[in-house]
């Protein structure tokens, strides 16, 4: 019987695999529909920024950029609501490695000005908000193993504003710019690149806030600790 | 065959190892994996298959960079869930009520309960 299931299963994922494989190679031996890179090269200096994937990200295709911070500030509130949080400074969730110390002085500083270079080089080569964010909300973990205390992500006002900070500036950004006139999340004409950079400068923070803050809201718990709210 | 189509099918590979971790295995957290393991195949086809015309296409390359990392903030928001039905449970496997539970609830496992 269960060796049926499993035979029943791999014929399953195999028939998947195969069809997806197939799909695939008629996709590809058929011609492209329409020249999407020609038509990005053509339309790149309306963007405000000279990076092809910038552009799409927080112009062309802003849309997506908006809901998928939208997601992310649903997870992040969705996560800290689940956890009980112990205190952040939990000595048993500290690290007592002099090693991680000593380099977490050099780390931390150097990791914030990559975040903010990261954040900047998005405008003409690889980089942007979310590669930022991302080193952001490392620096914030290693901090947080190394026991720094870090008072905002208590489940608070700060931790709010800061996880719904990006998601409101860019409604905002759209928003505006529909009722001055244009399409919803059209930036008007000569304001594209300052309104990216705001957007980006912002969706950077709230990404790195809603990574660390997801992180950590899965606190190790165990049963003899109070837990926040729940003292003795 | 050229080397973009070698990254598609690989990423079909994914999806399908990804999809058979998924229904094969118990523990929730394997599920996770193998559920990351397929998204993972799909942004392999995608960017892969973008690549035709020879130089990379860089809308599929946005769409793969913004499901990335809404697929990380998922991941993070599973593992949360997880834990907590751990914590609720003492269970890290979906079983059906009236089978055995895979793992005995820890004898602290109760303690978030609605009874507390």
């Amino acid at each position: 019987m269960r060796a049926l299931s499993v035979v029943t299963m791999t014929a399953v994922c195999l028939a998947f695999a195969g069809l997806l494989g197939l799909a695939v190679w008629h996709i590809a031996g058929s011609p492209a529909p329409v020249n999407l890179p020609g038509l990005l090269a053509e339309n790149l200096d309306a963007s405000g920024v000279e990076h092809p994937i910038t552009a799409v990200l927080l112009n062309f295709r802003s849309y997506d950029t908006l809901l998928e911070i939208g997601v992310l500030v649903i997870a992040g509130i969705a996560g800290i609501s689940m956890a009980k949080t112990t205190s952040l400074e939990d000595p048993d969730l500290r690290t007592s490695d002099s090693l991680l110390y000593a380099l977490q002085r050099w780390f931390v500083p150097l990791m914030l000005v990559l975040a903010g270079y990261l954040l900047w080089a998005g405008s003409d080569r690889p980089g942007g908000a979310f590669q930022a964010g991302a080193v952001l909300a490392a620096s914030g973990v290693m901090m947080r193993l190394g026991g720094i205390p870090m008072d905002f992500l208590r489940p608070g006002v700060l931790l709010r504003l800061g996880l719904a900070l990006g998601f409101t500036v860019f409604l905002l950004v759209a928003v505006a710019s529909a009722l001055a006139g244009e399409a919803f999340l059209a930036y008007p004409a000569g304001f594209a690149k300052p309104l990216i950079l705001v957007i980006e400068t912002v969706l950077t923070f709230s990404i790195a806030m809603v990574l660390l803050a997801l992180f950590v809201s899965a606190p190790v718990n165990r049963a003899q600790e109070p837990e926040e709210g729940e003292h003795e | 065959m050229t080397i973009h189509l070698l990254y598609a099918f690989a990423g079909v590979a994914l999806c399908g190892i990804g999809l058979f971790g998924f229904i094969r295995l118990d523990h929730l957290l394997r599920k996770l994996m193998a559920f990351n393991l397929m998204g993972s195949g799909v942004f392999l086809v995608m960017v892969g298959l973008a690549q035709r015309g020879g130089q990379p296409d860089p809308v599929p390359q946005a769409l793969v960079l913004t499901g990335i990392v809404v697929a990380v903030a998922a991941t993070a928001l599973a593992v949360v869930l997880i834990r907590r039905y751990y914590h609720l449970s003492g269970q890290i496997t979906l079983a059906e009520p009236g089978r055995e539970p895979v793992k005995k609830p820890a004898a602290d496992a109760h303690r978030e309960g609605p009874t507390e």
